[in-house]
């Protein structure tokens, strides 16, 4: 056993393929928060009066708030007056109309990333069924979104959020904040304050989105926070699947990003949400990565809907994020499905919260938790029964993976019942990559890192094949290229 | 084909082999049989490659190349194929993804091209109806549920799609009744031919009635005691290990 424990623990040297530095001209609110930088975002942004206060009441409220300390995580305290709150690529100040007039550079930086941002191109290259719309947000700003006259003939609303709190006022003053509210968390409210961009959809009532939606963040100014807020309505029986994926360069000093995510499903609506999270997360020696916090939440608003939640979390130094379903329509469902790995120094506090208010909703989670290196990986998932929440039922399931014997894998499960005709199961498991399976793989000729991801994807399956096909071979690719180095 | 000279292997700090040497020259079929302890399974582990089996001295060779410091990838891209006692589970990995990376990975270090989808599944279709192997259990994850039977087969599926030049059988008997074994011992012996050479190592000589060796070796204490033709298993059979090798054993 030892030598291949060796040989696990040798493996942290993980490259990062996303690291570079893309030489954009941008501009800068002044460094550190006050009053008037959030003026100066929102005048960025011609915001109406309604939004400028709506973000000074949240700056006010944050003032008097204190950073969560109950996770488990580890890391210096985050100077919040060190940080620029705002940064737009300079040329992006008139903003473009076509891709024609999108700079150059920045279409090469998500080309390098692997994201199509030419329509044209996307169409020569891919089976119509197979399109998928981009909104692509640099630092702090939606730099184009894609397909969005075809998605308007379906009576899909897919824009940079900034856009639509100017051109749909009615349905973001309806829906903003009415999940997580202002006062949520300290996070969340300090997001309320400063958000610049994130995208914003509607889908109404009956309509089934014709592709899938993404939207694609990259921070690439230093010293820079980015601070996304997306928001998701699905209208009475509508369906729309939306993905998210993230990269950041590869920098010395920790980065931040804390995102809002708010999804509502109306009666016999349902939204399907999928991250992968692929931040810049340190390199080997503990030094550098995004601190990723994160407050997502759906709403299942109507009877009958349901919210599905998948991520994968391969990156960022710090994690902290906990998607969440509030069932609140009678037999609405929620499910979270989530890989998560940690290496290297990576620390990882994730999971969910299924709150069951309606009668007869059901709540499902799947974690897969894989710890290598010195990492620290910790599933915190609270699953809660309200008097009224007849008959509900949650099933949740975590399985801990560990490579080495110098990481760390721990499960939180929070469980509160107060119906008693609701049900609650909770399976866990951890366990290490086993040296037969490994010997069993290298007996048939396959590398030791080719055998590490083959076992680990193996492990990861019950989420994996919850990703739209294109995403989840991606996503198998990333699990291998993440735990690169743990075998020797 | 496969040359062992004066092996001396120690597991854990214990002397395991102590001077094995044995010859199995291309196309022939040899059988090592043994009682228990006697380092039948250390044998085929040293073999294979596997970490914790530490060769002290002596040689191993294979196709005239010393293989000691070669790691079990590289051993099974050169040719040699472990049939495994207890055959692995790995849960969510299926038993037709684990066959493809298993026979691409071999063609990529030989530096050949990897087979087409098409050319593959052809390939295991074939295989698997001749090792009675069904689509289900090609779509089930690998050995994981399987009887005893059915990982035995699966072991027989990977041997045939690998074309192995030496197929160690490990105990291949072990845990299957007898039309199990009649089974996997026809599709071993589909396999043989003039350039692939088997050592088919264990503890009955009920195995030898179906797969019929050409050398019958005796391993006893990590060595090779006695070596003869295959009534010598027969032989063992009867009269047991002690009367035929002495108290040695």
């Amino acid at each position: 056993m030892t030598q291949e424990m060796d040989t696990l623990e040798e493996f942290a040297g993980q490259k990062y393929k996303y690291g570079f530095v893309s030489d954009i001209e941008s501009e800068f609110a002044p460094k550190g928060l006050s009053e008037e930088v959030i003026r100066f975002i929102s005048a960025k942004k011609n915001e109406p009066d309604w939004m400028l206060d709506w973000r000074l009441a949240a700056y006010q409220r944050w003032q008097t708030m204190r950073e969560p300390g109950w996770a488990k995580l580890h890391y210096p305290q985050v100077d919040f007056e060190d940080l620029y709150y705002y940064a737009a690529p300079k040329s992006d100040t008139d903003k473009p109309k076509s891709l024609d007039e999108v700079d150059p550079a920045l279409l090469e930086t998500y080309k390098k990333l692997g994201i199509p941002l030419s329509e044209q191109e996307i169409l020569a290259g891919v089976e119509p069924k197979n399109r998928v719309a981009v909104d692509a947000v640099f630092d702090s700003v939606s730099v184009v979104t894609t397909f969005k006259e075809e998605l308007k003939k379906a009576g899909v609303i897919f824009c940079p959020i900034s856009e639509a709190i100017r051109e749909y006022p009615d349905l973001v003053k309806k829906y903003l904040g009415t999940v997580v509210p202002v006062t949520d968390n300290f996070y969340a409210t300090l997001n309320s304050a400063v958000f610049s961009d994130g995208s914003f959809v509607y889908i109404p009532e009956g309509v089934r989105c014709p592709m899938e939606l993404s939207t694609y963040f990259r921070i690439n100014e230093q010293n820079t926070g980015q601070f996304e807020r997306t928001l998701i309505i699905a209208d009475k029986n509508s369906y729309v699947s939306y993905l998210e994926g993230c990269t950041a360069p590869q920098r010395d000093e920790n980065q931040l990003h804390a995102a809002v995510v708010e999804l509502i499903a109306m009666e016999g609506a349902e939204i399907k949400y999928s991250t992968v999270q692929n931040w810049f997360p340190g390199d080997e020696n503990g030094k550098g990565g995004i601190y990723n916090f994160v407050t997502k939440r759906g709403d299942c608003r109507g009877d009958h809907s349901k919210i599905s939640w998948t991520q994968v979390e391969t990156g960022s130094a710090i994690t902290w994020k906990y998607p969440s379903c509030i069932l609140r329509g009678d037999h609405s469902q929620g499910e979270f499905y989530s890989i998560a790995i940690t290496n290297n120094f990576q620390q990882a506090d994730t999971g969910t919260k299924m709150i069951h208010l309606g009668k007869n909703t059901k709540s499902r989670i799947i974690s897969k938790g894989i710890s290598a290196g010195k990492s620290q990986n910790t599933y915190r998932g609270l699953v809660r029964m309200h008097p009224k929440a007849d008959d509900a039922r949650n099933f949740t399931q975590c399985d801990s993976l560990l490579m080495g014997s110098e990481c760390g894998a721990h499960t939180v499960p929070y469980i509160e019942t107060r119906n008693n005709s609701a049900m609650v199961e909770h399976e866990a498991t951890t366990s290490k990559i086993s040296e037969d399976q490994l010997f069993y793989c290298l007996s048939r000729g396959i590398d030791p890192e080719e055998a590490v991801a083959l076992i680990v994807n193996g492990f990861c399956k019950d989420v994996l094949q919850q990703l739209p096909m294109e995403f989840a071979v991606e996503a198998q690719k990333l699990v291998g290229i993440s735990l690169e180095g743990s075998v020797g | 084909m496969l040359e062992i000279e004066n092996l001396h292997v120690t597991v854990e700090d214990k002397n395991i082999l102590k001077g094995l040497s044995l010859t199995v020259p291309a196309g022939e079929v040899h059988a090592i049989m043994g009682p228990n302890g006697a380092g039948k399974s250390t044998t085929s582990y040293t073999l294979a490659g596997r970490e914790g089996y530490e060769v002290t001295s002596g040689a191993i060779r294979f196709k005239g190349e010393d293989i000691v410091e070669l790691p079990p990838e590289e051993r099974a891209a050169k040719g040699i194929f472990l049939a495994f006692q207890a055959p692995i589970e790995i849960p969510g990995v299926t038993n037709m993804n684990f066959l493809k990376t298993a026979v691409n990975s071999q063609a990529r270090m030989r530096g050949e091209k990897e087979p087409s989808a098409v050319e593959f599944l052809k390939m295991v279709r074939e295989a698997a109806a001749k090792l009675n192997v069904s689509e289900e259990m090609l779509r089930r994850p690998l050995n994981v549920g399987f009887s005893g039977g059915e990982k035995k087969r699966n072991e027989a599926l990977q041997m045939t799609l690998l074309k192995p030049s030496l197929a160690i059988l490990d105990e291949t008997d072990s845990g299957l009744d007898i039309d199990a074994l009649r089974l996997v011992a026809e599709g071993v012996n589909a396999l043989r031919s003039p350039d692939r050479s088997f050592l088919v190592i264990t503890h009955y000589q009920r195995l030898l009635d179906y797969i019929e060796p050409d050398v019958v070796h005796i391993l006893a204490d990590g060595k090779i005691v006695k070596s003869g033709d295959k009534t010598l298993a027969k032989q063992l059979e009867d009269q047991g290990y002690d009367a035929v090798i002495g108290k040695a054993a």
